[in-house]
């Protein structure tokens, strides 16, 4: 947990110093054609850009620890605009768009766990047949191809030739469940084509390594059949490296999400991201990250938590 | 009128083109329906906050459906009363009465008179003022409130052109002491009110049932916009039918889009235009020879063709574009020719000359081409150019201005005054050539003539000779007026005559447009 925490620290101070290094900074990026000296001058100083970054990244360490994110600088430089009337805060920007991006991830690991996992046994059951080796070269051929590809690929076979889906998942609030399912669908399916092959070579591969063990062997010459010795035996076995593998592909599915949501115009916190780093958007870039290293660390320790869970010499100590 | 009639028979030319290729029925507009457009240039940075808008997504959202304007810029180019319903000036165009159209009402219901107009360009000027319409505000020295429907102007100097200024997309008008609530939630006069907004991703507004442009305009019962910065993801909305209508299509798959019978093109030649600003308080750019030598060096032709990809028109060095009204088409074009640079080099007493041209893609798409191609052309002629790649980021702050010769495009401006107080006149800020010498004196002097004055022939003859100067003796390098190419779904009917002062006819299509 302490590790946890001193990595978001870590993380934090990466950040900061990453995005200060890009050329331009907000001031220069929003007034764009018209950034005169003056102006530039007198947004840094709204925005307390002419201080040190040292003192800069403190400040925010101090709000983020009383858990208050701050408000964006495209916020703030608009409140001056009208004279300091209350805004929205980074927290109330993101809230929705990180909804967005975790029913996106839902949608697509309801669809991805489900099918990799079985394709894995299936594979480990029918290993070296045609039926193993025609499912590694299709998800192999999936997550090889870059994320985008895949998505123009759905788009053109299921929106454009075959128009079933909608190409464009825009979401908002207020929408029926069912509209918005029918939205996600092409973003999850694509997310699905990119982690499936992860998740279902490590379960196939697991439950391989386990097969030569000898309490397999003793299982199969009881005379259970192939199926039965897999899922009862050998897959409980290998439970804990699988649930790891899919916690790191759950952890993708709100980290990495950042290509297809642009793709898809789907508005989640990606799509903010992107959006907030163009114009060097220092406290919302941050609380982007912040998150996307939370649910990575989060969802890490819930894998350990429950590897430990599924391994009964790991559950009782001698 | 000469501009007008010139730039209506062009574009309703191209509107036959269009007519010709899709068999689309003369726009004859009926109330109903909903309009989805996917629109780039938008951000999450959006408000309603007019002072801070400069891109399509917000003007096509504030100024083209919720908010108005005291005037408004027709289709045709010509100019119409929106909030204000006639105007007149003294003679030497210092002071002008408004006369304000009554009974309208915001969207909350307060009713909108003199005080709004005076609190809504208020907003404009202060010391902390951000506002891009700040210069055009500040040039008000007193603003009198005769009666709630009449209101007097009086100006530092003599403008004929500021009922046109009163149109610019940022001077919106608010409800005075409910500003902020207005900024909050879109509280304006326009035609259709904010159902929902989400910045950067979506706004959804209703037509206002009761207004006051009647049946005039606003045709459709519901619009949708939907933030697509993505070029790509635009273009799939459109061709899988859950756009109607898109911007800023990209040229390399415009034929994809030419391709499907269901679409149409629209295609106008504004203002938009890409420019190499060189500093004239430089050498060797002070020297007008050499300035000459690199106008008849660039293939300007070329440069359409190859950077535009024919969307667009070549350029005479003058930013008065066909969406201007004195636009003087009457000047010879210049075209390439190698021997007139060796002639003025030879001038200026050179042989060859050696230059840097500083250019990226954050200037304009393909400057970086544009910049090789023209340091191909130029060879011939003893014009040896060195290409300088600058980085996109900071550009504007560390390159344009800053380098002898550089990239850079301007959006035009909608009157000839407007766009030469932006770029051209003396001691400006975004004077991008410097051009303040003297061999700009008789520029100058006409710019501030021309300002004031009222009678249209002799602005005419006065802005033709201003256009002359800057094409022969001019600073700034302007090769091509870039096109505005969006396309439509044939579900929705759009009229022959389609605005070129800004994307989207002129940003105005939830107003004009209909469902076919």
């Amino acid at each position: 947990m302490a590790l946890g925490l001193l990595t978001l620290l870590i993380v934090s101070i990466v950040i900061f110093v990453a995005v200060n290094l890009l050329p331009g900074d907000f001031a220069e990026l929003i007034l764009g054609q018209g950034a005169t000296p003056e102006a530039v001058a007198k947004i840094r100083e709204d925005l307390g850009l002419d201080q040190s970054l040292v003192s800069r990244y403190f400040g925010w360490l101090g709000g983020m620890l009383t858990g208050d994110l701050g408000s964006s600088f495209a916020q703030l430089n608009f409140q001056t605009n009208l004279g300091g009337a209350g805004g929205v805060t980074v927290a109330e920007q993101i809230a929705p768009r990180f909804a967005n991006t975790m029913f996106l991830a839902t949608v697509t690991a309801i669809i991805a766990v489900p099918i990799a996992v079985t394709l894995g046994i299936l594979a480990a059951l029918y290993r070296n047949t045609v039926f193993d080796r025609a499912a590694n070269i299709l998800t192999l051929s999936s997550i090889s191809s870059p994320e985008f590809f895949m998505a123009y690929v759905l788009i053109l076979f299921l929106a454009v030739l075959n128009p079933i889906l909608p190409s464009l998942s825009n979401i908002y609030e207020g929408m029926a469940f069912s509209d918005r399912l029918e939205k996600t669908l092409l973003p999850a399916l694509t997310l699905t084509l990119v982690v499936t092959a992860h998740m279902m070579r490590m379960t196939r591969a697991a439950i391989i390594n386990l097969l030569a063990s000898p309490y397999i062997e003793m299982a199969r010459l009881k005379g259970m059949s192939p199926l039965r010795v897999i899922v009862k035996h050998a897959l409980p076995n290998a439970l804990a490296p699988i649930i790891n593998v899919i916690a790191l592909n759950l952890a993708y599915l709100i980290t990495g999400v950042v290509v297809v949501e642009v793709v898809f115009v789907y508005p989640g916190i990606g799509q903010l991201f992107v959006d907030s780093v163009k114009i060097r958007d220092i406290p919302v870039v941050q609380a982007c990250c912040l998150i996307f290293a939370a649910a990575y660390i989060l969802l890490n320790l819930t894998a350990d938590i429950l590897s430990i869970l599924s391994n009964p010499r790991l559950r009782h100590p001698k | 009128m000469y501009g007008i009639s010139r730039r209506g028979l062009m574009k309703s030319g191209v509107a036959a083109g269009v007519l010709g290729l899709t068999g689309m029925p003369v726009h004859a507009a009926t109330r109903g329906g909903k309009l989805t457009a996917g629109l780039g240039g938008a951000n999450t940075s959006d408000s309603w906050d007019s002072r801070t808008h400069s891109d399509l997504f917000m003007i096509a959202s504030c100024h083209g459906a919720v908010f108005d304007c005291l005037t408004e810029v027709a289709a045709d180019g010509s100019l119409q009363g929106e909030l204000a319903e006639s105007w007149e000036a003294s003679a030497d165009a210092k002071v002008w009465t408004f006369n304000l159209r009554s009974g309208v009402t915001f969207h909350n219901g307060k009713a909108f008179g003199a005080d709004d107009v005076i609190a809504s360009l208020q907003m404009h000027i202060g010391e902390e003022s951000k506002s891009a319409a700040k210069p055009i505000v500040e040039a008000i020295t007193e603003m009198k409130k005769l009666s709630d429907t009449q209101i007097e102007f009086t100006l530092a100097s003599g403008n004929a052109d500021f009922p046109y200024l009163m149109s610019d997309y940022h001077i919106c008008m608010y409800p005075a002491g409910q500003i902020e609530d207005a900024i909050a939630n879109g509280i304006g006069t326009g035609l259709y009110s904010v159902v929902s907004f989400d910045p950067g991703v979506r706004m959804v507004a209703k037509r206002v049932d009761d207004h006051y442009k009647g049946d005039s305009a606003g045709y459709f019962d519901e619009i949708e916009y939907i933030a697509i910065n993505d070029n790509t993801a635009r273009m799939n909305a459109l061709m899988t039918g859950q756009v109607d209508a898109i911007n800023r299509i990209d040229f390399k798959t415009e034929a994809l889009l030419k391709a499907n019978p269901a679409l149409r093109i629209q295609e106008v030649t504004g203002n938009q235009q890409y420019t190499f600003p060189m500093l004239t308080d430089n050498a060797p750019y002070n020297d007008v020879n050499v300035r000459r030598a690199i106008k008849y060096g660039v293939n300007r032709q070329e440069l359409v063709d190859k950077i535009l990809q024919g969307h667009g028109a070549v350029g005479n060095d003058t930013p008065i574009g066909p969406a201007n009204q004195y636009y003087n088409d009457e000047m010879e074009q210049i075209s390439y020719d190698p021997d007139k640079s060796k002639f003025y080099l030879k001038e200026a007493g050179l042989d060859s000359i050696d230059l840097d041209l500083s250019a990226s893609n954050a200037a304009f798409e393909g400057a970086v081409d544009a910049a090789q191609l023209m340091q191909a052309s130029m060879a011939p002629g003893g014009i040896n150019i060195n290409v300088v790649q600058e980085p996109a980021d900071g550009y504007w702050s560390n390159v344009w201005l800053k380098k002898p010769f550089s990239a850079c495009y301007w959006s035009g401006r909608a009157t000839e005054d407007w766009m030469f107080a932006t770029a051209y006149e003396a001691g400006v800020p975004w004077n991008d050539s410097q051009w303040d010498g003297d061999d700009s004196a008789r520029f100058q002097e006409l710019l501030l003539t021309a300002r004031a004055e009222l009678d249209s022939d002799k602005r005419k003859a006065q802005y033709f000779e201003m256009q002359q100067i800057l094409r022969d003796d001019g600073g700034v390098l302007i090769p091509m007026f870039a096109n505005y190419v969006q396309a439509v779904n044939n579900r929705i009917s759009s009229p022959e005559v389609v605005g070129n002062l800004w994307q989207m006819d002129n940003a105005r299509m939830a107003e004009r447009w209909s469902v076919a």
